[in-house]
């Protein structure tokens, strides 16, 4: 995405991810400890003089003595304010393109590595489906939808799952007491549960981040997060990174722009001229992902069965029509 | 106030002294619940992942349990609200019956969402983080209105017996309980101005909880209905779960007359005309419950929506059984049974309720699990617990769990109360002196 924004965009972007670790408040202390400081050192007691250049949280950029750094704890509840919040002035999309998806998994493995999952979590399933006996089959990669009417926040009944600014749909596994309610609500089956212990090795002095969803916590639900943490520091996500063929592409509706970092095209172009559409439109719950019809694909579709071990095999063994 | 000692023996029979028998089937009880209890714990020890519930069926036998316990506390509320209200003569000696089901199932039922929720230790996120637009909220706040009106209608109920109880010297009970009935009777002796004041309070609540009943009943549905899933996103639901609720609820007073019948000898109070009576409304409401469960299932199975119609295909072949039985059999046989005189006795009317409760015991499941074995996008997985789900033994051990609290609640109040209301019988041998 870095091509496609000017560098407005991207300071703004920078900004907000320093303000969302609550990083900002910190330095704001830093600065007046280092303005006493100094004004002590004038008094005979000074600085060696190196000096340090701080963006402070309103943009401007600070040079403070490198002795008065100190680290500063995480604002763990700033963070978790920015991110219910999200980023403002942003609406998060996503267009998947069907006619170039082989089935290399490769999304599914940066995924699961990217945020902890367990080997048998899958916040991006891919699906081999077929409408009815005439038309071909094809892949159809799903991750959550980040719906603009979404029946998993609707039904919540603790606020767990919540809409942001941006558009991004987040779990807050703090929050979560696993009803399960938000998994019946969600018709595009996008969620899982930690059904138990995930069992994962966290590091040291890790806080937890709804961005992120790391650790997963057993008896809670998790669920793709179009890399919220990411698109903060003006990344793409992980899946779309790690597509051999660049299936995905993630942009900002606002800017009507989408990458798959390889490319950069103008999304309602993009739409318009392949036929974009949404997975069953009619359920009327306004997705922000995208598709673009499997048309003359590069590959058969074959192909995505017979590289697989069996355990992917054997997944498809029934796909078909339906 | 004069009591026929008699009667007061007769209704009590476990006040004064415990029998062997109760000992025995407590303890049984007991054991079925224990065993609940290791279950839930080896569920809370080592997650949800000991029961047969995964992410595709995320709501198995639990939740069909919460649905049936809670219908059967609505069906006790209604038929004892409405047999309050209608003064027939014979609603006395079963009236206390249809209460304490209300009551005993509506304590029972929450805890089956309990065992559901992944993370127990944050349900009271629930009370601190509330949020009024999901209908689990609608049914927090649901439940706990229909628990408070349940108690006090209960409770209103029993004050006239506890003062009976009170006031009966040679009852030969522990001080303790003397003591509860004292407190509890609330100095009522019987004038005229009480008797009026409790008899409006009851017909007021009667009332209330009817209503009540239907709301809340309706609310749980919507749990269902409001989702987008086939099957499940009806608008048939809320009636149609109420009307079920009073099927399973008339069943289930008939099966316990049959059993308080036997075990506390209660010929006497308890015959055929009580059982023709209620039969009568079973197969009325079986009639209803039927014609709602044809509706809804034609309209699915008549129309080609995709979803319904894959929904309608797996109900007619993988659960073809269970569907068969629980909306063919378990409807007519007992309107056959129950609708030709011939056949009209006390055992067969209790046989056909059994079938009915069953029945839909099992029509609950068939509305909770296929549709979750039915979703949107084809489940493609090649775990088989993921396609396809089938109960572990832990959810087995708590919903047997569940039955024997039930028991075990009916066998604790008949230790320290009438199992039929005295104060009822009273008013029946007035009304005949009266003749
Ligand atoms: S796809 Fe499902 S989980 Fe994701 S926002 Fe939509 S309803 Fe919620
Ligand atoms: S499982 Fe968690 S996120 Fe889903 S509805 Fe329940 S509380 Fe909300």
């Amino acid at each position: 995405m870095d091509e496609i924004n000017n560098n407005d965009t991207k300071s703004n972007s920078r900004r907000s991810f320093l303000k969302k670790f609550g990083i900002g408040v910190g330095i704001a202390s830093v600065a007046s400890v280092a303005g006493f400081s100094l004004a002590k050192g004038n008094n005979g007691n000074s600085y060696s003089g190196d000096m340090v250049k701080l963006l402070t949280p309103d943009g401007k950029l600070v040079e403070v003595p490198k002795e008065a750094i100190q680290a500063v704890k995480l604002d763990t509840d700033k963070m978790k304010e920015e991110a219910r919040k999200g980023l403002s002035g942003k609406k998060f999309v996503m267009v998947i393109d069907l006619a170039k998806c082989k089935n290399a998994r490769k999304c599914v493995d940066a995924c699961q590595e990217g945020h902890m999952l367990p080997k048998d979590h899958e916040w991006i399933k891919l699906y081999l489906l077929q409408e009815n006996s005439e038309t071909s089959r094809y892949w159809f990669p799903r991750p959550c939808f980040h719906c603009d009417k979404p029946m998993c926040v609707s039904v919540c009944p603790v606020g767990a799952t919540y809409k942001r600014h941006d558009g991004i749909v987040l779990v807050d596994n703090e929050r979560c007491i696993g009803c399960k309610f938000c998994m019946t609500g969600c018709p595009y089956s996008a969620r899982v549960f930690n059904w138990k212990d995930p069992e994962v090795k966290m590091p040291e002095g890790h806080v937890y981040d709804p961005e992120l969803t790391i650790p997963p916590i057993e008896g809670t639900v998790g669920k793709c997060v179009f890399c919220a943490d990411r698109a903060r520091k003006n990344e793409l996500p992980r899946c779309a990174t790690a597509c051999p063929m660049g299936v995905i592409y993630f942009g900002d509706l606002y800017e009507d722009t989408v990458t798959n970092g390889v490319e950069t095209v103008r999304f309602k172009k993009l739409l318009a001229d392949r036929g974009g559409y949404r997975y069953r439109e009619d359920l009327g719950t306004l997705p922000s992902v995208f598709y673009l019809p499997p048309t003359q694909r590069m590959f058969p579709v074959e192909r995505g069965i017979d590289n697989q071990t069996d355990e992917i095999k054997e997944r498809y063994k029934k796909a078909g029509p339906r | 106030m004069q009591t026929d000692k008699n009667l007061l023996k007769d209704l009590t029979p476990e006040i004064e002294k415990t029998s062997t028998s109760w000992y025995i089937v407590f303890s049984v009880f007991f054991i079925i619940f224990a065993v609940g209890v290791y279950g839930l714990i080896q569920q809370i020890t080592k997650g949800h992942i000991v029961t047969g519930m995964r992410d595709n069926v995320v709501w198995g036998v639990f939740i069909v349990n919460f649905i049936f316990f809670m219908g059967l506390s609505y069906a006790g509320a209604i038929l004892s609200g409405a047999l309050h209200l209608f003064h027939t003569a014979w609603r006395r000696p079963v009236i206390r019956l249809a209460e304490l089901i209300t009551v005993i199932s509506l304590v029972i039922g929450p805890f089956f969402i309990f065992f559901c929720i992944g993370r127990l230790d944050r349900l009271y996120y629930l009370f601190i983080y509330p949020r009024i637009q999901s209908p689990i909220t609608w049914d927090v706040i649901a439940i706990m209105t229909d628990l408070v009106g349940c108690f006090i209608y209960l409770y209103l109920s029993f004050i006239e017996d506890f003062a009976i109880l009170r006031d009966y010297k040679e009852l030969d009970v522990p001080n303790w309980k003397k003591k509860v009935y004292k407190t509890l009777s609330l100095g009522f002796t019987g004038t005229p101005a009480q008797k009026k004041i409790i008899s409006s309070a009851k017909t007021i609540m009667a009332t209330m909880i009817i209503a009540i009943a239907i709301i809340v009943y309706s609310v749980l549905s919507w749990i269902f209905g409001v989702t987008l899933q086939p099957g499940w996103h009806s608008t048939i639901f809320g009636p149609y779960f109420v009307i079920s609720a009073v099927f399973s609820g008339t069943a289930i007073m008939i099966i316990l007359m049959w059993i308080f019948r036997k075990i506390y000898n209660l010929e006497k109070y308890i015959t055929l005309r009580h059982f023709k009576n209620l039969g009568v409304l079973l197969i009325v409401i079986a009639a209803f419950y039927g014609y709602f469960t044809f509706s809804d299932y034609l309209t699915k199975w008549y129309g080609s929506i995709k979803m319904d119609s894959l929904l309608i295909d797996k109900l007619f072949s993988d659960y073809s059984w269970l569907f068969i039985f629980a909306n063919y059999v378990g409807i007519l046989l007992p309107i056959v049974i129950i609708g030709l005189p011939r056949f009209r006795t006390i055992r067969n009317i209790t046989i056909s309720a059994v079938i009915a409760l069953i029945a839909l015991w099992i029509n609950r499941y068939l509305i909770v699990v296929p549709t979750l074995e039915t979703p949107f996008l084809p489940i493609q997985d090649s775990r088989e617990a993921w396609n396809i789900y089938s109960p572990t033994w832990v959810e087995w051990s708590l919903t047997f769990a569940g039955i024997s609290v039930f028991g075990m609640l009916f066998m604790l109040v008949s230790k320290i109360a009438p199992i039929i209301s005295i104060s009822e019988m009273q008013e029946i041998d007035e009304e005949e002196l009266l003749k």
